[in-house]
């Protein structure tokens, strides 16, 4: 997809109350930056966040969506995070169905400690959205390969 | 309850036509309950149909709302004022469901979203077994409670057949051989004894062979007064 450089992602992440969101706090007071463009939504587990919210997300805009849960066998819920990974598979399958890329919806799993590799996952999704160009739904398709139309529409 | 399952995207836009301004209604009953058509499933899917078709470069509109029952026309009436600004309405009932509406409403263009899938249950969560297939003589009496007219492939009256094999049916290793449970529980009954007995062939009149079934019952139906 044609894009100027200044396409910066806007990127939902559902991040577990116990574990990502503290992660991600860490980083942040460990000085141990990640992309802007990572929008934090805490949520009491991952196990909350549904098919929906995902698929929604992206239907409002968003470039694309992270669900940040606990270690597998970690979950405060016992297997939140597993159903959530459950739903972000199917999720994808959805999006090839729809015709929108599927790395566009990740599932990762991080501990309350593990500040450094919340900072590298967030990383690796900015990375790979950036790739991947503007979610082609936030404008016209006429316009979506338009980048600095796009953004002006929606920022 | 009635399992169902969700077409594949593609051939619902096909069935659409690709744009227009459509209601998706859903239901509330069964395949509210199996995960195929409740309140949730008419969201999942009005918002793909938007996105896909969005991204094919047409302009599809697609509203939502759920009724409590597609199959009953009282429940349909919530919705005689809304369906006249639609060009067509997606159900996500089953396919009673599809048929009240399309009754109801025969002026709009009704698309099953949903394939109907058979008469049955969760075994686990996520997993949905056949258990009736509405043969209209039911036999599960003299069966131990296990259905062999939906749940053996041959809908054997007097088995096992030589298909069964540790339990299985032969047809798939998954499939557990219904007279193989009927036995396990008619021993349990101590009545295995009445298993020796052969059963007569099934009167399947009451089933499908009979053409369309109905059925009345005079002590509820509306009573009819001079102006009826």
């Amino acid at each position: 997809m044609t894009q100027s450089p200044e396409f910066e992602p806007q990127i939902v992440a559902f991040c577990c109350l116990h574990c990502a969101y503290a992660a991600a706090d860490l980083a942040g007071g460990s000085r141990c930056g990640y992309p802007s463009s990572i929008k934090i939504v805490a949520v009491p587990c991952t196990g909350r966040v549904d098919s929906v919210h995902l698929v929604k997300t992206l239907e409002d805009g968003a470039d694309g969506v992270m669900v940040a849960g606990c270690l597998p066998g970690r979950c405060h819920f016992q297997t939140g995070n597993l159903h959530a990974k459950q739903r972000v598979d199917h999720v994808r399958e959805l999006l090839e169905e729809i015709g929108l890329e599927p790395e566009r919806v990740r599932m990762v799993n991080v501990s309350a400690g593990m500040g450094v590799q919340f900072a590298e996952n967030a990383k690796d999704m900015s990375e790979t959205i950036a790739a991947l160009g503007p979610n082609p739904l936030r404008v016209p398709k006429s316009q979506a390969s338009t980048t600095d139309a796009a953004l002006e529409g929606t920022n | 309850m009635i399992v169902a399952e969700r077409k594949p995207l593609d051939d619902i836009i096909e069935m659409l036509g690709g744009q227009g301004k459509v209601l998706a209604v859903g239901c509330g009953t069964c395949v509210a309950v199996c995960f195929a058509g409740g309140k949730k499933e008419v969201e999942m899917l009005a918002s793909s149909l938007r996105m896909s078709t969005n991204l094919k470069g047409n302009k599809l509109e697609v509203d939502e709302t759920s009724v409590q029952r597609q199959c009953e026309a009282e429940y349909l009436e919530v919705l005689d004022e809304r369906v006249k600004d639609y060009d067509a309405i997606v159900s996500l009932g089953c396919g009673v469901g599809v048929q009240y509406l399309a009754e109801r409403f025969p002026e709009k263009r009704i698309i099953p979203a949903l394939d109907t899938k058979f008469m049955g249950g969760p075994t686990e969560a996520g997993v949905w077994e056949e258990r009736c297939q509405g043969c209209g003589s039911c036999v599960l009496g003299i069966t131990g409670g296990v259905c062999p007219i939906s749940r053996c492939a041959k809908q054997l009256m007097n088995g096992p057949c030589g298909g069964s094999k540790h339990g299985h049916c032969e047809i798939d290793e998954d499939v557990p051989c219904a007279w193989q449970k009927i036995w396990e529980s008619m021993e349990k009954l101590g009545r295995l004894d009445e298993l020796m007995q052969v059963s007569a062939p099934k009167d399947w009149s009451t089933s499908r062979d009979g053409g369309p079934r109905r059925v009345v019952r005079d002590d509820i139906r509306t009573p009819k007064t001079e102006d009826s």
